[in-house]
């Protein structure tokens, strides 16, 4: 009769064999999927395709191999942030906050297949081309949207850890002249209750929002004004963004 | 034909250099050691600079063949720095410069650093990463652009010298030529890669978590036999150098560059060079670096810059010609680019 514990043990083994034998199915499909799909983009860290999947417009997101960093180190860094992305985008969806939905992740090959929002544009883009076009036209109301969704992901714990314009979008032309607004890019992204790394997701977005767009210090008051008023706990927040600001300017030499 | 003199002492190195149009005449160095297992503090750095200064200042006209009177400029170090070691050198460069009837030109020092290696490399407009023991500006990613030398990425804690040299002090490692030096010598014989914390924050990056992690976790590694130090060197440099990779290559992505220039203290390691070089090849971009000679402050670096600066017309009088321990590098008007 054999014991309960070197059954249990073949059984893992089984268990373990298959699941490997599925994620190497599910790669070459996806791989072929791949071949199939529009490549709309190369980033520094990843690839962006748009495809059709289960009759949706869908963008593929693959993260691929960084060969100056050691295998290891690679390895780690590519799968947590691929599940970081998910996690904080499933989390910011079940409060609420407009994200895009995840169809399907393959974590052997990195790829998170995400709703496509079709007709929108990045923030980054809107801005610009209002105000190449019009630079009379009074964006603060953009500012107020960005303020507040950001106001409610930081109350969610969520940090997104690389905030930019071009991690923002913006899908206008709805039926009733509205637009909405969806955070995207949430790869350096983790959870985190601490005021501090709340204030260093606003620095970063600061210094990326000046750098980007010229002579928008005023804009981007505004987008902190609304912050304040939709978060209950902005003032911690924007101590240590205060703090963290500091630090640039006056970092003390030393040794 | 405009030759100048820089002064560099602003942490633990003296160097004194002349350069005339482009070419480097003389650019001698002493650099302050201490034993291992310690940090340099800002007296005694400043008494050994006050030690051997005239001695190195006599070096570098020497070796150029210069008399004072063929000098057109003196240029030092005005920031950032330390300041016992700035205040030791901004008197030598004031005195010289009243006794030669010489004007005077206050440099950023990390200006310096990228004006020497935009002259080496003849890079066109590379993004520059500024890697230094510096905690003001010691792991800066800058690109100019219309007349500011724009910081894109930095460090919102510690610099990655500062990291480095501190862990060395842990595992006390020898302060000769220098920590990082040594730090790189042993990290090839590693062979074990430890895990790290690896944080990057948007374009920016943070190593006071990894080195209080590293602080702690390094004397339970090697006493339990877990890993050698050689690995824990290994997998330090693997871990920062990736980080500082990941933002350098962030700044390309955003600003649309094409060409790399490292500069300051930790730009001399090799493997740091490797790493930066794959991912420009990966993205069919250049990489320029420049060795031992100028990675590391010196003053023909300080000259170079005050050349740049004295052509465009600028000159420091004597009630401006003050130090600063914090001087940023997006402070500077860069007059002479456009």
């Amino acid at each position: 009769m054999r014991s309960r514990g070197s059954s249990g043990a073949a059984d893992r083994r089984r268990r373990k064999a298959a699941a490997v034998n599925m994620s190497q199915e599910t790669s070459m499909a996806l791989q072929e999927f791949l071949s199939q799909a529009e490549l709309i983009k190369q980033g520094a860290e990843a690839r962006v395709y748009r495809a059709q999947f289960l009759g949706k417009p869908t963008i593929l997101k693959q993260r691929f191999p960084k060969r100056y960093r050691h295998p290891l180190l690679d390895e780690k860094l590519t799968h947590r942030r691929t599940v970081q992305e998910v996690r904080s985008i499933l989390r910011c969806r079940r409060a609420g906050i407009s994200a895009p939905v995840v169809y399907f992740v393959d974590y052997a090959s990195h790829c998170i297949f995400l709703e496509e929002i079709v007709g929108s544009s990045t923030v980054r883009d809107y801005i610009a081309s209002t105000r190449r076009s019009d630079a009379s036209e009074d964006l603060g109301w953009l500012a107020e949207r960005v303020g507040q969704i950001l106001a409610r992901m930081h109350d969610e714990d969520v940090v997104h850890g690389d905030l930019t314009t071009s991690n923002m979008l913006l899908r206008h032309g709805l039926e009733d002249g509205e637009s909405e607004l969806f955070l995207i890019d949430f790869g350096l992204s983790y959870i985190s209750a601490l005021p501090e790394d709340k204030g260093v997701d606003l620095y970063v977005l600061e210094k990326a929002f000046l750098s980007t767009h010229p002579s928008t210090e005023a804009l981007f008051q505004r987008l902190l004004k609304s912050y304040a008023a939709a978060s209950s706990k902005s003032s911690a927040v924007f101590k240590k963004l205060d703090e963290v600001r500091l630090r640039g300017r006056k970092r003390s030499m030393v040794g | 034909m405009t030759v100048v003199i820089g002064f560099e002492g602003s942490a633990n190195k003296i160097g004194i250099g002349i350069i005339k149009d482009g070419e480097v005449l003389s650019n001698p160095r002493r650099t302050y050691i201490t034993p291992p297992g310690q940090g340099f503090m800002p007296s005694d750095t400043a008494r050994h600079h006050r030690a051997v200064i005239l001695t190195v200042l006599k070096e570098a006209l020497e070796q150029a063949g210069l008399k004072p009177a063929d000098i057109d400029c003196v240029a030092y170090t005005k920031g950032p720095g330390i300041g016992a070691p700035l205040v030791s050198v901004a008197p030598v460069a004031r005195t010289v410069a009243q006794l030669w009837g010489k004007p005077l030109l206050g440099v950023n020092h990390c200006i310096g650093h990228i004006e020497m290696g935009r002259l080496i490399t003849q890079g066109n407009n590379p993004t520059v990463l500024y890697v230094s023991g510096r905690n003001t500006q010691g792991g800066l990613v800058i690109a100019y652009s219309e007349r500011r030398y724009r910081i894109f990425g930095e460090t919102i804690d510690i610099a990655v010298g500062n990291c480095l040299d501190r862990f060395a002090r842990v595992i006390k490692i020898s302060n000769d030529p220098s920590p990082g030096y040594n730090i790189e010598q042993m990290a090839k014989k590693g062979t074990q890669y430890v895990e790290l914390p690896y944080t990057v924050k948007g374009m920016d990056v943070s190593f006071s978590g990894i080195l209080s992690h590293i602080e702690e976790a390094s004397h339970k590694m090697l006493n339990s036999g877990q890993c050698a130090a050689e690995d824990l060197c290994f997998s330090l440099q693997e871990t920062v150098f990736s980080m500082l990779v990941e933002i350098t290559e962030r700044a390309m992505a955003h600003c649309g560059s094409q060409e790399v220039l490292i500069v300051g203290g930790v730009g001399c390691n090799m493997r740091l060079q490797e790493m930066m070089g794959v991912m420009c090849k990966e993205r069919g971009a250049k990489l320029f670096a420049t060795d031992e000679r100028f990675c590391i402050d010196n003053g023909a670096m300080i000259a170079q810059a005050g050349w740049e600066m004295f052509r465009a017309g600028q000159v420091t009088e004597l009630e401006d010609s003050w130090i600063t321990q914090r001087y940023r590098t997006d402070e500077v008007e860069v007059t002479w680019r456009d």
